[in-house]
C-alpha cells in the first residue's frame, strides 16, 4: 500500500517537472497559478511526502498501525499543500490550506490507542483552526478594503497606492493574515502546538510534519507577503523581522534542556524558520533565493535525522530519548555517523549543505545592511550549536547501556545513504539546487 | 433614525470574533466549548464578508462565505472525531486534563 502511494507521488513529480510550461500559467479564472516558482516548492513537497512515506512503513508495522488509511491521508494532505503552492487567490488558499489542516489533524491522531498521539491530534486541532480563523478574518478585511481576493487585484490595488500609508483595515487584515500563516510555520510567538505535536504524533508522522507542511507554508507566506503586498514591504517587514528574532532565540535557548529527541527536532524547526525568515525580511531576489536554497536543504537534513529517529529501536520496540543513543557509535557505526553528519550540517559546519544554506541568508542580510539580524542568527547558531553536537557527544562518548537494534530494513538504509551523500558533497555540485531557486525567485518576483 | 451601515456590521463581527479567541484561551472547562468558540470566530468571518459583499456590490465575498461554510463543517466534524477518540481513551474532556506532554 505504501508502495503504492510512493509510485504515486513520484508520478505526479515526474510530472510536475515534465508537462512544465515555460513562464506563468494562470488557471481557474486566475486562482491557480503555475509557474516556476510553483514547481521548485512542488517538487519540494512531493519528494518530501514520498520520502517520508517510504521511511514510514516499517515504524507503522511494529506499532501496529500500518492501515491503509495513512498513505490515502497523507496524499490528501500532499494535493491540498500543491494547491497552497499554486494559490493565486485567497479562496483558493483557504481551501488548499484547510485540505492540507484537515488530514494532517488525523494523521496526527492516527495512533488512536495512544493517548499521547490522539492528545497531540486534538491539540494541532484546536490551534490550526484559531489559526484558520484569524487567517481569514485577516483575508475577510483585506477583501472588504481591496475590493478583490485575487492576488494580482489586490497587487494593483496596493500598487495603486503609490507609496501613501494604505487604509488600515488592509494592514490589520494583513497582519491577521501573516500571523495565521506564522502559526502554519510555527515561527515564534505562534509555536506552542509544535512541541507538544511533534513529539505526540507517530515519528513518521513527526518526519512528515516537519518536511512537507512547513515547506508549504514557507512557500505560500512568502507568496502572499510578496504578490499582492510587495508594495506595501515597510508594514510588514518589522513583523517578519519580529517573528524571524523570537524564533531563533527560542529555538536556539528552549531546546538545551530537551532529553525526546522528536522533541528537540522540535525546537530545532523553530530556530530553523527563524533563520529562513531572516531571507523574506531581506527581500528582494537575494533574499528569496536564499529562503529557498535554506528550505531545500532543511528538507535534506531533516529527512535525514528523522530516518535515523525511527531507526532508533531496542528489542523491537520504538526509543526516542536522547540517551538512549548512548554507545550508538559501537552498535550501530553506520547510523551514528549519519547522524553525526546531519546534526553537523545543522550546527553550520562547513563544508556541510547546513553551513552554505546559512550563509546563502546571511550573507543576503549583510548585503541589505540588516546587521542585526545577521547577527543574531550566527550569535543564535552558536548557541544552537551545543544541543546539536551534545547528541554527537552521547554518540560517541557516552557509555553505552543496552545497543540498539540493526534491523532495519532497506528503505532507511537506502534514505539515509542518500541524505548523508547529499549533505557531505553538496559544495562539489551545488548547481541543481541554486539555479532551481534562482529561477523560482526571480518568477515570483517578475509576477508582482 | 438610525440606518444600520457597513460600520455597525463589522463591529458585530469583531466583536464576536473577539469573544471566540478569548473563548478559547481563557476557557477552562469543556472542549466542546472551544469547538463553539471555533465556530463563533467563523462565523464573525462570514458576517464580515457579506457585509463587504453587500457594501462593495460584488459577489465574491458570498461565494467566499459559501466555502467557508462548508469547510467550517468538515472541521466540525474531524474535532467531534478526534475528541471522542480522546475521551474514550482518557474518559474526559476537561481542558485541565489534556497534559499528558509539557506544555
Amino acid at each position: 500500500m505504501i508502495r503504492l502511494g510512493v509510485v504515486a507521488l513520484v508520478l505526479t513529480l515526474l510530472l510536475v517537472v515534465t508537462i512544465s510550461a515555460r513562464g506563468a500559467v494562470v488557471s481557474f479564472g486566475g486562482m491557480f497559478i503555475v509557474d516556476d516558482y510553483a514547481i521548485f516548492f512542488k517538487i519540494l513537497v512531493l519528494g518530501a511526502s514520498a520520502l517520508s512515506l517510504l521511511i514510514a512503513q516499517e515504524y507503522l508495522e511494529i506499532r501496529g498501525i500500518a492501515r491503509f488509511e495513512y498513505v490515502v491521508l497523507v496524499m490528501l494532505a500532499t494535493t491540498g499543500m500543491m494547491l497552497m503552492i499554486s494559490a493565486n487567490d485567497f479562496i483558493a488558499l483557504y481551501v488548499g490550506l484547510e485540505m492540507q489542516s484537515l488530514a494532517l489533524y488525523v494523521v496526527a491522531s492516527f495512533h488512536r490507542d495512544d493517548v499521547r498521539s490522539v492528545e497531540a491530534g486534538l491539540k494541532y486541532f484546536v490551534l490550526g483552526a484559531l489559526a484558520s480563523g484569524m487567517l481569514l478574518y485577516g483575508a475577510s478585511l483585506i477583501y472588504g478594503y481591496a475590493g478583490t481576493t485575487s492576488f494580482s487585484a489586490i497587487g494593483d490595488v496596493v500598487g495603486a497606492l503609490q507609496g501613501a500609508t494604505p487604509p488600515v483595515g488592509l494592514i490589520i487584515g494583513l497582519v491577521f493574515v501573516i500571523a495565521g500563516l506564522a502559526f502554519k510555520v510555527s515561527a515564534v510567538p505562534f509555536h506552542m502546538w509544535t512541541p507538544d505535536v511533534y513529539e505526540g504524533a507517530p515519528t513518521p508522522v513527526t518526519a512528515f510534519f516537519s518536511l512537507a507542511p512547513k515547506v508549504a507554508a514557507i512557500a505560500l507566506l512568502l507568496r502572499v507577503v510578496i504578490e499582492p503586498f510587495g508594495d506595501m514591504l515597510a508594514q510588514w517587514r518589522q513583523i517578519i523581522v519580529f517573528l524571524s528574532i523570537a524564533s531563533m532565540l527560542l529555538g536556539a535557548f528552549a531546546a538545551i534542556g530537551q532529553t525526546n529527541i522528536k522533541r528537540l527536532m522540535a525546537y530545532s524547526s523553530i530556530g530553523h524558520v527563524g533563520y529562513a525568515l531572516i531571507g523574506l525580511a531581506v527581500g528582494g531576489e537575494e533574499g528569496i533565493r536564499s529562503v529557498l536554497i535554506y528550505m531545500a536543504i532543511y528538507l535534506i537534513m531533516n529527512l535525514g535525522v528523522f530516518t535515523c529517529i525511527l531507526c532508533m529501536r531496542r528489542r523491537e520496540e520504538m526509543v526516542e530519548e536522547i540517551a538512549d543513543l548512548a554507545g550508538a557509535s559501537r552498535s550501530n557505526p553506520m547510523m551514528a555517523l549519519a547522524l553525526a553528519i546531519f546534526m553537523f550540517s545543522m550546527a553550520g559546519i562547513p563544508p556541510l549543505a547546513g553551513f552554505f544554506s546559512k550563509l546563502y541568508i546571511f550573507v543576503a542580510a549583510v548585503q541589505a545592511e540588516m546587521y542585526t539580524l545577521a547577527v543574531i542568527g550566527v550569535l543564535s547558531s552558536v548557541v544552537g550549536a551545543f544541543y546539536y553536537l551534545r547528541i554527537v557527544k552521547v554518540m560517541y562518548f557516552d557509555p553505552a547501556t543496552e545497543p540498539l537494534d540493526r534491523n532495519y530494513g532497506p528503505e532507511l538504509r537506502l534514505v539515509m545513504l542518500a541524505t548523508a551523500v547529499i549533505i557531505l558533497f553538496f559544495f562539489l555540485y551545488p548547481e541543481p539546487i541554486l539555479s532551481g531557486a534562482g529561477v523560482a525567485a526571480a518568477s515570483l518576483l517578475s509576477g508582482s | 433614525m438610525l440606518s444600520i451601515g457597513l460600520a455597525h456590521y463589522l463591529w458585530v463581527a469583531a466583536i464576536l470574533f473577539a469573544i471566540g479567541i478569548f473563548g478559547i484561551f481563557l476557557n477552562r472547562k469543556n472542549i466542546i466549548v472551544i469547538l463553539m468558540s471555533i465556530e463563533l470566530m467563523l462565523l464573525a468571518v462570514n458576517i464580515n464578508l457579506v457585509a463587504f459583499s453587500m457594501h462593495l456590490n460584488n459577489l465574491i465575498g458570498q461565494i467566499f462565505a459559501m466555502f467557508v461554510l462548508t469547510v467550517a463543517a468538515a472541521e466540525a466534524a474531524i474535532g467531534l472525531a478526534i475528541l471522542v477518540v480522546y475521551f474514550r481513551i482518557r474518559g474526559t474532556i476537561a481542558v485541565e486534563d489534556i497534559n499528558t506532554m509539557r506544555g
